[in-house]
């Protein structure tokens, strides 16, 4: 038997599923005025200090709430609970990033609550999470200054991904010696045009205009 | 590892593809890989002879071509390839290009389909 396979062409992205459930989520999101920001980082980058500090800033005028990716604890969710916004732990198992259908099936308990904005903490990791779209309207990707100002270098894909470039623990800078032109330089090599910011969630340094920001975003978004 | 995912999704897209050209055993996957998919094809291959075991296509073979990253170039007016995803920077003129055309490319793009 010597039959020659017929080839047939063919165009369809690998992720597409992923994708359309990412597409589903954004207009779902979308209709109902919530605005999604997700975040991607390292482990022990400040990810959730950065994100309790927004939701506290945020909870007086809005409607917040959060998920949050984690391999095997809540010990995250726990910390952001104090901050008195709902908070949902998603549990990935030994699975190293979130997927769409993973946002979808943790929301599905809030679906009917008037949200302004819903924050979602990917897993701690700068190489898996790239590949997959959530739905979200913007994606903030997060390093701090221990370390080191080569993470866009070494990690490009996740800044090609992202929007918004955050430098956490700004103000452990000079004991580190960080030298944030440097890092700046390579943001803008990796992903040139990328919006940066530096912050410290402990300070307070840089929040203020980072609230603002977000704040004008949404308003952009659904055009209030 | 999330290249494991990857694989599997493939093989839901590819059986989903076969079935609609009118079925058949795949003996070839053919699919692009840009180097910003943030995909690694050497593990994307190990994934895929992984998750491929029990689902009928075990004898597929799966095949990659490597993308190059493509961009626009405001200031020569044209496309150019880009060397390194680490300094997206037009070779000819040296300005920085956020224009990328091509390299994302994470697809399947064609299917060898025997009869029997």
């Amino acid at each position: 038997m010597n039959e020659t396979p017929r080839l047939v062409q063919v165009r369809q992205r690998v992720l597409k599923q992923n994708d359309v459930a990412a597409r589903a989520l954004r207009d779902r999101f979308h209709d109902r005025g919530t605005y999604v920001v997700s975040l991607v980082s390292s482990p022990g980058s400040g990810k959730t200090a950065f994100l309790e500090s927004t939701l506290g800033a945020l909870r007086s005028r809005y409607r917040a709430a959060a998920l949050v990716g984690d391999l095997a604890t809540d010990n995250d969710a726990k910390r952001l609970a104090r901050s008195g916004v709902p908070v949902k732990q998603i549990i990935t198992g030994t699975v190293c990033h979130l997927e769409a259908r993973m946002v979808e099936d943790a929301f599905e308990e809030w679906r009917d609550e008037p949200l302004d904005f819903l924050f979602v903490e990917n897993v701690g990791n700068l190489v898996c999470p790239a590949t997959f779209d959530l739905g979200e309207a913007l994606r903030l990707i997060l390093f701090s200054v221990t370390e080191g100002e080569d993470k866009p270098r070494k990690y490009p894909t996740i800044f090609h991904t992202s929007d918004v470039a955050v430098i956490t623990k700004i103000d452990l800078a000079a004991a580190v010696e960080f030298d944030a032109g440097a890092a700046h330089r390579d943001i803008q090599a990796v992903r040139p045009g990328m919006e940066m910011l530096s912050v410290s969630s402990k300070t307070g340094q840089g929040m203020d205009d980072w609230i603002a920001s977000l704040i004008a975003r949404r308003e952009a978004a659904f055009a209030l | 590892m999330h290249e494991l995912s990857i694989a599997l999704s493939m093989l839901d897209v590819v059986a989903e593809e076969a079935e609609r050209q009118g079925g058949g055993r795949v003996v070839a996957i053919h699919m692009k890989l840009g180097p910003l998919s943030g995909v690694v094809k050497q593990a994307l291959i190990s994934a895929y002879e992984l998750a491929r075991e029990g689902t009928g296509m075990e004898t597929a073979e799966l095949l990659v071509e490597d993308v190059p990253i493509v961009a626009f170039c405001g200031l020569c007016g044209g496309l150019k390839p880009i060397a390194s995803m680490v300094e997206l920077v037009c070779p000819d003129c040296g300005e920085p290009t956020p224009e990328i055309i091509n390299g994302r490319e994470l697809e399947v793009v064609g299917l060898e389909i025997s009869e029997s």
